[in-house]
């Protein structure tokens, strides 16, 4: 056992010297240790995000702030562990994603969390952009009407996830899209594109202009639509960080056979509303204490409020308002809350085109 | 030329960037971090980096890599201290040395086999650097040509080496390689989630069972069992034979092995979605292949060790294509690292095709070189060290195994943190104990496990693909299913296949055996039968509607079913005493171990089930204690050093990494204070 010893000593030196590194900015959690558990594996997009967050954070608060991941059940294991969270000093924080809201939002019996009794602090959103091959962009003129006799075939993770959003869509447009479930994660979605197995995918605005960008200026890939952006009223407009490209609901209004009202429409709509522009919110658990809230309120502020925020942020928020506060208070109201309707059509669509059933 | 005219200057201006002061102390740093780390079983780089992870923010950017990179590149190198000296599959990189190495050790060979690991991993991982450098220019379209069919046909020659590796029976290597598909199928269906052979009722199992826990149970168990009833030292002559430079010079002398271990480990390693699980088989497969007298192949053969070490740091190498040029992580550590290379600096370095431009072809190069670097310091660090650490396996293996179960308890915890990760590492370790037994091929099983999962996803993938091709056309369907690739991968596949067949020695995987009565071997076989059948019946229960989900589970169970139906028809027919009835509890009285297996295992259980109650620590401690008491039969003041030491190691570990540890029923009632309860207020 010598070894282990010699080793864990020299661990313990290098660990000592670097927890010396925090900053003189007084507040309630100073010096504390906070874990921020991630429902989802070390490889997602949730991972990053919290990533990218914690350090900053940690910088604001003085506290250090550790990633912990708690992948299983489609991230409902991680909520419901945080469910029965009621540790109010602060050094327990989660994070969710739209994987976490949509299970929630379809009654998956495995959900054992209530998202109301949450505290929000902050929150983010996303868009998302569909594309496709150049040979199929060419029958493509701003309504689907000349793509309607392809078979499309799409790389999903599974009809229940974000990609209920991109699948509703395209079939409401009248596409034949055949979803080959069970990959991996977006990214091996992009790779099928690429390799000329898929020729319809979408992705999150970070992820396709990181990944898809450099396709379409190859000539490669052609963008299709965004799911488009909410204003103040809750209307969809032009996403802002691509303001050139056409929004779901123009095509859908140019394509025949599809309306933007009635049943579909609404539950479409509440799925994107619920998935994109309020995808990702940090939590406190239930019966946190106003003055802890409120430090992680001010921490969070003076994180958007960084000089440089901007600048490290563009590439992971892009023009996405960061909510924090109130603000993911309202956020996190409008993410969760889907008319029975919605739900009911979403339900019948799943067990009726995929065979998909949420079991009571 | 073109690409010497491009790689050239930025591989010089990488060069300037490697070589600075700061940077190789912050690769120093990272690689002892990383060694540290990697000779914990279950310990990989996604603890290491997790732990540098806070302070890496707006860190130098070279600095910031050397740390990280020094971390993740060693892991592969340090974990084959435990595969090697305890037989435990330090990660997923290193099962397959388990298989000569440990035997080799337990000649009291262990520096030896230590030494030549480690000078195959440098090699290894020298070669993939100064490989990739060049390819990595060129890589992308070959990365795109490994479509979904091509990846089915690796993973069906990742396989095919279940031929070489099934033991002294074939039909049984089969039913156990089914076994392990079957058990990897068990959980929710990639494809629609329909559950296996689990139930919402028990949440556990529906995430599956996870290749820490099966590694663990099924290699490291079994052997910690049986060495603990012997009440000897690991290696049977008690002394060590072979030094360390014997060990450098076998690898010398099988230099061209390495060579080919290292470029299939590459080229592995490339393909995004197979990681690195299958590239130890194969290139343990090839190095079976290639040797003339296989007699030696599972009894401590070193060439079964230089090939799987020399491909899986060459594949770390490989692996860093799809995260640098597309973006894809390959592995959960390099999914964090490229996180945290966003954090680096002015955080303007994205993974993805633009680090093959020339603005960023430097910052490329240097993370290509520092992981070489890495692999240098981490290896001699290793050799250095290979002399002393090996002495371990002279020490009375009684005094180690409870640290070894403590280990790997903790570890199997990491992957659901739940109370059912020990419950379900137990349950494989008995299945493992009694594969040992009766002769089952155990690699046969875990290459069936690790491959279940990309069976099943890349052939229903596939199929559905090749379908809407088919569609377009017959030619394009043909042209998509048997490209040029796929037919050198089938062709390959064949020929192992054909060659393992007419080999007349098979490879004994669990070593020399007794054979014993009809008994205990047949009522073994009708328990697995009895799982492949209710396995059957409960996929297919699954809807029609969900057939991806459901497919290869009726398919496989069907398969293994008729093995086993044939064997039990082999042995109603064969007389007693017949190999197909090895049973290693047959041994006369003179050789049978001192202590029986039940009382053996039922420290662990006590162990396991005072977890349950207590938590973990409460129960580490008892178990601590009375194990060098009353097993060990130490005076209380040993008893009681030992027993601090275990408990200061543990906890300090979980307090480094930030891990939690199993609570039990008491802690559910009660808020104790941490290391014994969750509570950590205390000391923050």
């Amino acid at each position: 056992m010598k070894l282990f010893k010699k080793l864990a000593l020299t661990t313990a030196a290098v660990a000592l010297c670097s927890t010396a590194y925090a900053t003189d900015q007084a507040t309630l959690m100073k010096g504390k240790t906070v874990e921020w558990t991630i429902p989802f594996s070390e490889k997602g997009g949730s991972a990053k995000w919290a990533n990218f967050f914690a350090p900053l954070l940690g910088e604001a608060t003085g506290a250090t702030v550790v990633v912990k991941f708690m992948p299983g059940a489609g991230s409902t294991k991680g909520a419901n562990w945080f469910q029965k969270q009621t540790n109010g000093d602060g050094t327990v924080m989660f994070g969710s994603s739209g994987s976490t809201q949509f299970p929630y939002l379809l009654s998956d019996p495995r959900v054992k969390y209530e998202y109301k009794d949450w505290n929000p602090v902050m929150a983010t959103g996303t868009g998302g952009v569909a594309y496709l091959p150049p040979a199929l962009a060419a029958k493509f003129d701003g309504s689907a009407n000349g793509l309607k006799g392809e078979n499309f075939i799409y790389g999903s993770q599974g009809a229940t996830r974000l990609d209920l959003v991109p699948l509703l869509a395209w079939k409401m447009l009248g596409l034949k899209v055949e979803p080959v479930f069970g990959i991996k994660g977006r990214g091996d979605g992009r790779l099928m594109f690429e390799r000329g197995e898929a020729n319809i995918d979408y992705q999150t605005s970070s992820s396709y202009l990181k990944g898809v960008q450099p396709l379409v200026d190859a000539g490669k890939a052609v963008p299709m639509m965004t799911w488009g952006s909410l204003d103040a009223s809750g209307a969809v407009v032009r996403d802002p960080t691509f303001p050139d490209v056409a929004t779901f609901k123009e095509v859908c209004e140019k394509t025949d056979g599809c309306e933007t009202k009635g049943e579909a429409w609404d539950a479409w709509k509440a799925f994107f509303t619920a998935g994109f522009p309020v995808q990702k919110i940090a939590f406190l658990p239930q019966g946190t204490p106003q003055e802890v809230i409120d430090s992680y309120v001010a921490a969070f502020t003076a994180v958007k409020a960084r000089d440089n925020f901007a600048k490290i942020s563009g590439k992971r928020l892009g023009k996405y308002p960061m909510f924090v506060g109130a603000d993911a208070q309202a956020a996190l109201e409008r993410a969760v809350s889907v008319p029975d309707s919605a739900k009911t059509f979403v339900l019948n669509w799943l067990k009726e085109d995929y065979g998909v059933e949420i079991k009571k | 030329m073109e690409i010497f005219a491009t790689a050239l200057p930025a591989l010089a201006e990488a060069f300037t960037l490697i070589l600075q002061p700061s940077a190789l102390l912050y690769l120093l740093l990272g690689v002892v971090m990383g060694l540290a780390i990697g000779v914990f079983p279950g310990l990989g780089g996604i603890a290491g980096l997790s732990l540098v992870l806070p302070f890496v923010f707006g860190m130098d950017t070279v600095n910031g890599l050397a740390l990280m990179i020094g971390m993740v590149a060693v892991v592969p190198t340090s974990d084959t201290f435990a595969s090697v000296l305890m037989g435990i599959p330090g990660s997923t990189a290193s099962q397959a040395t388990v298989l000569d190495g440990f035997p080799l050790a337990k000649k009291g060979e262990a520096a030896r086999a230590l030494s030549a690991a480690f000078a195959s991993s440098l090699f290894g991982g020298l070669l993939g650097a100064a490989f990739l450098t060049f390819f990595i220019l060129v890589a992308r379209p070959v990365v795109l040509a490994f479509a979904l069919p091509e990846m089915l046909m690796i993973t069906i020659l990742g396989l095919s080496m279940i031929a070489i590796l099934a033991g002294r029976l074939p039909i049984k290597g089969i039913a156990a390689a089914g076994l392990g598909l079957m058990v990897g199928t068990i959980g929710e269906g990639d494809a629609y989630g329909a559950l296996r052979m689990s139930s919402y009722d028990f949440p556990y199992l529906t995430d599956g069972l996870k290749l820490v826990i099966v590694g663990l149970g099924i290699f490291a168990i079994p052997e910690i069992i049986a060495l603990l009833r012997n009440d000897s030292a690991i290696s049977g002559t008690a002394r060590l034979g072979a030094g360390w430079l014997d060990g450098v010079k076998d690898w010398w002398a099988n230099i061209w092995l390495s060579v080919r271990c290292s470029i299939i480990g590459v080229i592995v390693g490339v393909i995004p979605g197979l990681g690195g699980s299958v590239v130890d088989w194969i290139a343990y497969g090839h190095a079976v292949q290639t040797t003339k007298d296989k007699s030696g192949f599972g009894s401590g053969e070193i060439r079964g060790v230089i090939g799987p070490e020399s491909s899986n740091n060459a594949k770390e190498g490989g692996g860093l294509v799809p995260t640098l040029i597309f973006g894809i992580p390959g592995s959960g550590s390099m999914a964090i690292f490229m996180g945290a290379v966003a954090l680096l600096g002015s955080g303007d370095i994205e993974m993805g095709p633009q680090m093959l431009s020339g603005s960023y072809l430097d910052i490329t190069y240097a993370i290509v070189w520092f992981l070489a670097l890495a692999n240098v310091l981490g290896t001699i660090l290793c050799i250095g060290l290979s002399g002393t650490i090996a002495q371990l396996t002279t020490i009375r293996f009684t005094l180690l195994a409870p640290f070894l179960f403590m280990l790997i308890s903790f570890a199997a915890f990491q992957s659901n943190q739940s109370l059912g990760d020990l419950v379900a590492l137990f349950g494989i370790g008995l299945l493992g104990i009694f594969m040992k037994r009766f002769d089952w091929s155990r690699p046969a099983f875990l290459i069936g496990f690790v491959l279940s999962n990309p069976v099943e996803g890349f052939s229903s993938q596939a199929w559905q693909v090749s379908g809407s091709k088919f569609r377009q056309g017959w030619d394009v369907g043909l042209s998509y299913i048997f490209s040029p690739i796929v037919l050198v991968l089938i062709a390959i596949t064949v020929l192992s296949i054909f060659f393992a067949l007419r080999q007349k020695q098979a490879i004994a995987t669990e070593g020399a055996m007794e054979s014993g009565s009809k008994r205990a071997p047949m009522i073994f076989l009708l328990v697995i039968m009895a799982y492949l059948l209710v396995a059957f019946f409960d996929a297919n229960g699954i809807s029609d509607r969900q057939m991806t989900d459901k497919i290869i589970p009726l398919l496989i169970s069907s398969i293994s079913f008729f093995a086993c139906v044939y064997l039990l028809v082999t042995m109603i027919r064969s007389p007693e005493g017949s190999e197909i009835f090895a049973d290693s509890e047959n041994a006369s009285q003179e050789d049978s171990p001192p202590h029986g297996l039940w009382s053996t295992l039922g420290w662990f259980g006590a162990l396991l089930a005072g977890s349950a109650v207590l938590g973990f620590i409460v129960a580490l401690a008892g178990f601590l204690l009375a194990f060098f008491r009353f097993r060990a039969g130490l005076e209380w003041s040993r008893v009681f050093i030992l027993t601090a030491c275990g408990l200061g190691l543990i906890c300090f570990l979980a307090l480094m990494l930030n891990r939690d540890f199993p609570p039990g029923v008491v802690q559910e009632y009660i808020n104790l204070p941490w290391p014994v309860g969750p509570d950590k207020t205390w000391f923050r």
